[in-house]
């Protein structure tokens, strides 16, 4: 019988022990419906989930309802919106409470004096030009000075088409303001104009990914797994789509093949009572979607089918030290 | 409900629901090490675990709170889960 120890040696036994038994618990949370920025390509508005339920607007509901969070058994609350940080108490809120992850877009400071260790993704979509054309600014040029050298912060870059053969002076800019990056994909059923993956497109792509996680150890916070899994949407030999995905809310689950899943998960629209379908918008096809967290957690929650081979298990650990440092478990 | 209710009993029948389970190949019960850490050796995850903890509530009329899925590390610890709330029932 193949055994963890029977596959890894002592330093790759100690990493997965470090990371088995975090079992994390993860939600997401549209902290309000609001936005200061109107991207092109960002689900949240073009699927028209802003107007999907009613904010709540008494902070009372929304701490009591975090308690209850907490009371299922979520121990990572995923911030994202609209704009969190339209309702800074809200995100105080779920940070005196739980492990909190905040997506910005950085536009507003986090206060450190109020959020000393809590941990942010910033959105960003590209170069200085590609920001303006999807976003209507250089979101960077803010969002950068904003949060130069926090320790606690991270680019979550989403790739588009525009971006292949382009990246590199991006990571560098990052590099260069002490923070790290993340990166994942645009996915075509946004449509925007000219920003949809074409044939061939996305091979390139991961050959990019892989060469700046090469040339940028300590600021790409990735692994070769990882771009490998995003970018042909394939793990283990399986296709991704509705009949894979793990991250779908968990009381609209009535799959009936049972596919592996993240347990507890739901996503809640800002009214506190509305779940969305999954952690994206419910009107992208899932054959096709690139959502980044999702495809982490297909691979997170896929543990055993990857106790194949020792190369299979240690691809399935350095997603999971990804993940756990993405969202402040194990540090950089 | 299982016949065998003393702990070597209920060990091997653990172990058969966790090869069966869990699709495990070139082990049966009479080799299973009842002592090996099920999340650190076998690869178990929490997702296992609640679907063993289905089968085994069904199976011997208990309920396994998820706060205990921690103790339940090894076969063994398991059997000796299952023969305590066996004997709290009675």
């Amino acid at each position: 019988m193949k055994t963890v120890s029977s596959l890894l040696d002592k330093d790759w036994h100690e990493r997965y022990r470090r990371i088995s038994t975090l079992n994390i618990r993860s939600s997401i949370y549209d902290v309000t419906n609001r936005c200061n920025l109107r991207c092109k390509g960002c689900f949240f508005f073009s699927s028209g989930e802003h107007q999907a339920a009613e904010e709540e607007m008494d902070i009372k509901k929304w701490e009591d309802f975090i308690d209850r969070e907490k009371e299922r058994g979520v121990n990572l609350a995923i911030l994202i919106g609209g704009e969190p940080t339209l309702c800074m108490d809200r995100v105080e809120a779920f940070y005196k409470r739980l492990p909190t992850y905040c997506a910005t877009n950085g536009l507003i400071k986090v206060p450190r004096e109020k959020f000393p260790d809590m941990m942010v993704g910033i959105s960003l979509w590209g170069g200085g030009e590609d920001e303006k054309i999807l976003r209507g600014r250089d979101t960077f040029a803010i969002s950068s000075k904003n949060y130069e050298g926090d320790a606690y912060t991270y680019y979550l870059f989403t790739l588009t088409p525009r971006q292949v053969g382009k990246i590199e002076p991006v990571i560098k800019r990052i590099a260069d303001v002490g923070l790290k990056v993340h990166l994942q994909l645009l996915s075509n059923d946004e449509r925007v104009d000219g920003f949809s993956w074409r044939e061939g497109e996305l091979k390139d792509l991961r050959q990019e990914m892989d060469e700046m996680l090469d040339h940028y150890p300590q600021t790409v916070i990735s692994c070769k797994y990882y771009h490998e899994v995003i970018t042909t949407g394939k793990m283990m030999g399986r296709d991704f789509g509705w009949n894979e995905c793990p991250s779908v809310t968990e009381s609209l689950d009535h799959r009936t093949n049972r596919p592996r899943r993240l347990i507890h998960f739901s996503r809640w629209a800002s009214d506190l009572k509305t779940v969305h379908r999954c952690c994206t918008s419910a009107t992208r096809d899932c054959s096709t979607c690139k959502d980044g967290a999702a495809h982490m957690s297909w691979v997170m929650v896929n543990k055993r089918e990857h106790m194949k081979s020792a190369k299979d298990l240690q691809n399935w650990i350095e997603v999971y030290e990804m993940f756990a440092k993405l969202y402040h478990f194990i540090p950089w | 409900m299982p016949v065998n209710h003393d702990i070597e009993g209920i060990i091997r029948h653990v172990a058969e629901i966790i090869i069966d389970e869990l699709k495990l190949e070139e082990v049966t019960a009479d080799t299973f090490n009842p002592d090996m850490d099920l999340v650190d050796e076998l690869g178990i995850d929490s997702m296992d675990l609640a679907t063993i903890a289905l089968v085994l509530q069904d199976e011997y009329r208990i309920a396994i709170d998820e706060d205990d899925y921690p103790r339940l590390k090894t076969i063994r610890l398991i059997a000796e889960y299952i023969e305590e709330k066996i004997a709290t029932k009675n």
